[in-house]
């Protein structure tokens, strides 16, 4: 099959950034990171700079092959990530737009690449549980309630890649952060620091420039592991309480 | 920064101030409309102007009513500092648009509100500026010991303007999207998002959203056709 590419190229942070064309003959077996890497060869052999583009995984768990493919974070395919997009989503002759996630919080430091070192703080402020493991226990020493296992469980699949982000007409990191919130503060051994944890997530949140929530849904619908807008509320709930009725102040 | 403080300038404490206004301001939708639909009773406005004497007159209400102003104000100006504020966290646009997942009315709230906005300061300045500050005739109400303003003759004589009815249905219409999202987003803010609650908070929301600008538009336009000989509501 045959695409016509208008990549997003920027050479570093400041730079205004442009689209350039490039002709692709991929075949619709490939991921699309497997056209992308058609693209760069191409591109080498002509020596020109290849496009930058962060992948890892290629399996959908490490978050970070993100880009905006025809105006939408991962592309066309519901509940996916770019390396599991492939390109029988498309047709022989497609034009295909692809752009960085765009938000101030994640600048662009080239092409496709955004810095999100934003969420590391965000979960550098609060999204662990600090004890000392140990040994792990057995997994029935303490007794967990299925409905709310599944909904940690749920929350838990985040792979923080950032689609919410940049899908947000705000450029808000409310789903994000719930979802981190939500997957520790639902089990007993993460319950115990969640006041603290809430509190100084958000306020490491809004600190990053991240834009507030306006209920919009755009977030959901675009998150690789189908995060739920539930997650917010709850997380409304829990700092609106940890805030208002606990001593805790952060 | 004491606590108080950032709660109230932090990102979900500036939206719990949208929510809690907000629905207070559908409260008020609700008792401005049950005392506005006197309007069609066919009796000269002696009902309607007996009713807009006691509301101008009893200290309670006079309170609730600057308590109203207020949050009016309060939910206008944060929710334009808001809506700053997200356009600057986005920074940059998509060359190809996103979102297309996310209702018209959720991502135009603000310019919504500032429609409802302008549509307000005309609405007070024809009616609730001329009440204070110019004199509107008295008229005797059978019943009654005093003479009230005859606020009815002053609603008749604005809706029979086409224009001015004109300017309400906008208003009324950009009020219809502001609710359509707003009403639940409101219970989203407040972190009621419940299996067995949600889908009925959803459902009052659209009705809300019709039935109240439906409920306001129908006495302009009643007015209206009436002045222009359309047909005959009032006898
Ligand atoms: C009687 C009139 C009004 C009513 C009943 C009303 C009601 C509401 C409600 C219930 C919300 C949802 C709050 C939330 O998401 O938590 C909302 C949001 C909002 N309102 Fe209003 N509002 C009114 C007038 C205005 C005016 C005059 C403005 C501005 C000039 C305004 C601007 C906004 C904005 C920008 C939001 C979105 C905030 C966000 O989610 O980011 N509203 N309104
Ligand atoms: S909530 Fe979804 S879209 Fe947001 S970072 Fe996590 S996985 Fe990505
Ligand atoms: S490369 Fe890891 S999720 Fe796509």
């Amino acid at each position: 099959m045959k695409l016509t590419l208008k990549v997003w190229r920027q050479d570093n942070t400041q730079d205004k950034g442009r689209f350039e064309t490039h002709q692709v003959v991929a075949n619709e077996h490939m991921s699309f990171l497997e056209m992308m890497d058609v693209l760069n060869e191409s591109l080498i052999a002509e020596k020109k700079v290849p496009v930058a583009f962060e992948h890892d995984c290629r399996e959908g768990i490490c978050g970070t092959c993100n880009m905006v493919i025809n105006g939408r974070p991962h592309g066309p395919q519901k509940g996916t990530t770019v390396c599991q997009l492939h390109m029988r989503a498309f047709k022989d002759g497609d034009t295909i737009v692809i752009e960085p996630w765009r938000a101030t919080a994640f600048p662009v430091i080239k092409d496709l690449v955004v810095d999100r070192s934003a969420f590391d703080r965000i979960i550098e402020a609060g999204g662990y549980i600090s004890v000392n493991t140990g040994q792990a226990q057995d997994a029935n020493a303490i007794p967990i309630e299925k409905d709310l296992s599944s909904q940690a469980f749920d929350a838990a699949t985040c792979i923080g890649c950032g689609a919410c982000v940049a899908a947000c007409p705000n450029g808000s990191a409310m789903l994000f952060t719930s979802a981190k919130v939500a997957h520790l503060g639902l089990l007993p051994q993460g319950k115990v620091e969640s006041s603290k944890r809430v509190q100084s997530m958000v306020s490491q949140m809004d600190e990053e420039g991240f834009g507030l929530c306006s209920n919009t849904g755009a977030c959901e619908a675009e998150c690789p592991k189908e995060i739920s807008i539930v997650n917010i509320a709850m997380l409304n709930r829990e700092y609106m309480s940890s805030v208002l009725g606990s001593k805790v102040t952060v | 920064m004491s606590w108080l403080t950032k709660f109230l300038t932090s990102s979900i404490g500036r939206k719990l101030i949208m929510s809690l206004t907000g629905l207070f301001l559908v409260l008020f939708l609700i008792v401005h409309l049950a005392g506005n639909l006197q309007l069609l009773i066919n009796d000269q406005g002696a009902t309607f102007n007996a009713y807009a004497y006691t509301m101008t007159h009893n200290p309670l209400i006079k309170f609730i009513a600057y308590g109203n102003y207020f949050f009016i104000l309060l939910h206008a100006v944060q929710g334009i500092l808001l809506a700053i504020k997200n356009r600057q966290a986005k920074g940059s646009k998509y060359a190809v648009s996103t979102n297309k997942t996310a209702s018209w009315a959720s991502k135009n709230m603000a310019l919504l509100g500032i429609l409802i906005f302008a549509f307000l300061c005309i609405h007070m300045g024809d009616f609730w500026f001329k009440m204070k500050f110019t004199d509107i005739p008295m008229v005797a109400v059978e019943g009654l010991d005093y003479k009230v303003a005859n606020l009815y003759s002053k609603v008749e004589a604005s809706f029979a303007q086409w224009w001015i009815v004109l300017i309400y249905l906008i208003g009324l219409l950009a009020l219809a999207y502001h609710l359509q999202h707003g009403f639940q987003s409101a219970f989203q803010t407040l972190g009621l998002n419940h299996k067995k609650y949600t889908p009925l908070i959803h459902s009052l929301g659209r009705i809300f959203s019709i039935v109240l600008p439906l409920g306001y538009a129908i006495i302009p336009i009643l007015y209206l056709g009436n002045s222009m000989g359309w047909w005959t509501w009032f006898g």
